[in-house]
């Protein structure tokens, strides 16, 4: 036996403890070395499986990097207009009602030119589940300012930083819907450690569990990492994902239903 | 007659959808089609079906493009401002193929305008509004009977050609009453849709989307979407001739102008003038052929497009008459509506006739 033999055997005792999510195709992302997508499509397509739901499930793709999200996920999809993903999801959703439907946005999509769409579907309580990433940039187009971008963050379209007096705040929109009586299940999580990752996991899943209880309008925002646009490397991002972002972007949950009413099915 | 009632035309549209099958509205108030979602936010729920009025027209037309592409019949309804809003959701919806009916009820413009009714968004609804290679099916009422009628039709052609149908009216024919039969609901043809996202059990992905990042994808596309139109510019296409087949000076008018100019042929042949009427119930496809038919007879010595606006569909009539007899225009804008006695005089003056 050589040492090549000598592995194959040994794969064979090895006990599988991962592999690719069932809803989650076999093409290769598209993102860039080191973006956070690939983790969130995974924790998404994971709660997919874990709640048995693909062939119910129906996905709204955003405009921004994740616009071809629909190539990633073996579910059916609508890819909507800028920022119009949730009232594409409360169309289909009305349509079909026993449906599962789920909404992967940007921050430039959902918090600029998408903020009327999202602060209604919420305000309605859509039985949708809305993933919110928050990476504090536009990303496809290059690396412009986001109303998530921070205070003194430079960007293609603040190059001196951003500064309060003629570009305004960061938007938290979080803390902004979580007054809406229509939200069932809101949270804050981040995508930089495996900790983090497993605590984001634990949120999507809640999300889609409050849309399967029927009772309204679930989303979590996920901070995430944008090494080329930022112009850092994957770990400097973390580093100021963790040192920028989440002050500003505390991690909280934020609503949850009450342990009774969670449990009620469809 | 069976089962005439007397109603509004905006609200002969709402009925006449629901008989269609449709059990899907989305839209956000405007004047003049206030009716419209009124009596489907009263009806709807008794006949199990979704009436969402959105926080904007913006908002309204993407739930449209959610809902016709789980396959189910849906519409919404708006009037010119808010049609504005709707063209970069109509623009997406024609390229992801998916069917809806699209009701104008056209109002005064540009601008916030007034509410009175007129004709002015004919390029808008013709020749494409948003943005992009793509047409709309555009059908054109002219009594309360066709807001009916062609609402039932609009529903059938967008799902035969998988494509959004737009009916466009006016504020006159939307507010006026008159007596209609309901279109019998045992007619409603029912169409398959393999393609519709309504969760993929048993299949892999189905999927509504307007994005073809390579370009000769996209224009393998737009090729796609044109042979469809191809087909129903050669099926679809319907028309009315008044007093034609001897007439010397021929209108061309659609919706409520129609009603109008037909009272002025009857007026001009009792002077002896022959005056006929050419009525295109398609605006898109329009009557090029019929059109260039009646340029080429030896009686026709002109023609007149009669508009509420400075002179739209005229572009169209020129393109079809091609030069072979002189194309007159006569129109009101801005919310004015000619009396037929008005159109008379003006089609007399145009031509030098006593």
């Amino acid at each position: 036996m050589n040492d090549k033999e000598k592995l194959l055997e040994e794969v064979k005792t090895m006990k599988k403890v991962a592999s690719r999510p069932k809803c989650l195709t076999d093409r290769v992302f598209h993102y860039c070395p080191g973006c956070t997508h690939g983790v969130v499509h995974r924790l998404v397509a994971e709660t997919i499986d874990e709640l048995g739901i693909q062939e119910k499930t129906i996905g709204v793709a955003p405009v921004g990097c994740s616009v071809f999200a629909y190539w990633y996920f073996d579910t059916d999809f609508s890819q909507a207009a800028h920022g119009r993903a949730p009232a594409v999801a409360t169309g289909i959703k009305r349509s079909v009602p026993g449906s599962v439907v789920f909404t992967y946005q940007g921050d430039g999509d959902l918090a600029a030119i998408g903020t009327a769409e999202i602060i209604h579907a919420a305000n309605r309580g859509e039985k949708i589940t809305v993933i919110f990433i928050n990476n504090a940039i536009y990303g496809m187009t290059g690396g412009q300012m986001a109303p998530t971008s921070l205070i003194n963050q430079k960007t293609q379209t603040s190059p001196y930083g951003r500064d309060s007096e003629t570009m305004g705040y960061p938007i938290r929109v979080s803390e902004m819907l979580s007054g809406l009586e229509g939200v069932k299940y809101l949270s804050r999580v981040a995508v930089d450690t495996p900790a983090n990752i497993i605590k984001a996991k634990a949120a999507i899943k809640k999300a889609f569990e409050t849309q399967l209880t029927g009772t309204g309008f679930s989303m979590v925002e996920v901070l995430s990492i944008c090494p080329t646009d930022w112009g850092l490397n994957v770990a400097d991002s973390k580093k100021w994902l963790k040192e920028n972002m989440i002050p500003y972007y505390p991690l909280q949950e934020f609503k949850a239903p009450k342990a009774e009413e969670a449990k009620g099915g469809e | 007659m069976a089962n005439k009632v007397l109603m509004k035309g905006n609200e002969a549209i709402a009925e006449a959808a629901m008989i269609a099958g449709c059990r899907h509205y989305f839209g956000y108030p405007i004047t003049p089609q206030s009716e419209l979602p009124a009596y489907l936010a009263k009806h709807m729920p008794k006949r199990n079906g979704v009436f969402l009025q959105a926080e904007s027209e913006v908002a309204a037309i993407n739930m449209v493009y959610g809902s016709g592409g789980t396959g189910v019949r849906v519409m919404t309804s708006s009037s010119s401002p808010g049609i504005s809003l709707k063209q970069e959701g109509i623009s997406y919806i024609a390229c992801a193929e998916v069917p809806c009916l699209i009701v104008n009820v056209v109002r005064g413009g540009p601008g916030l305008g007034n509410i009175a009714p007129a004709q002015c968004d004919y390029f808008q609804a013709v020749k494409g509004g948003g943005h992009g290679d793509y047409k709309l099916v555009v059908l054109s009422p002219s009594s309360v009977q066709e807001m009916a009628d062609f609402t039932v039709l609009a529903f059938d052609l967008a799902d035969k050609y998988r494509t959004p149908v737009m009916l466009l009216s006016d504020g006159y024919l939307g507010q006026m009453m008159e007596p209609v039969e309901m279109p019998d609901a045992s007619n409603i043809k029912k169409y398959d849709k393999p393609w519709a996202t309504t969760g993929a059990v048993g299949r892999h992905q189905n999927l509504i989307s307007s994005i073809h990042l390579v370009p000769e994808d996209m224009e393998k596309h737009i090729h796609h979407l044109y042979e469809k139109y191809a087909e129903i510019e050669k099926n679809e296409l319907i028309y009315e001739e008044y007093q034609c087949a001897d007439a010397e000076y021929v209108m061309v008018a659609y919706g409520i102008t129609a009603r109008i100019c037909k009272t002025a042929c009857v007026m001009a042949r009792e002077q002896g003038i022959k005056l006929g009427l050419l009525r295109p119930k398609t605006l898109w496809p329009f009557p090029k052929q019929p059109l260039a038919k009646l340029a080429g007879s030896k009686n026709v010595k002109g023609f007149i497009a009669v508009e509420l606006s400075t002179g739209q569909m005229i572009e169209d009539v020129k393109l079809s008459v091609n030069g072979v007899k002189p194309v007159e225009f006569f129109g009101r804008t801005g919310g004015v509506v000619p009396s037929p006695n008005e159109v008379l005089l003006n089609v007399k003056k145009l031509f030098s006739l006593k």
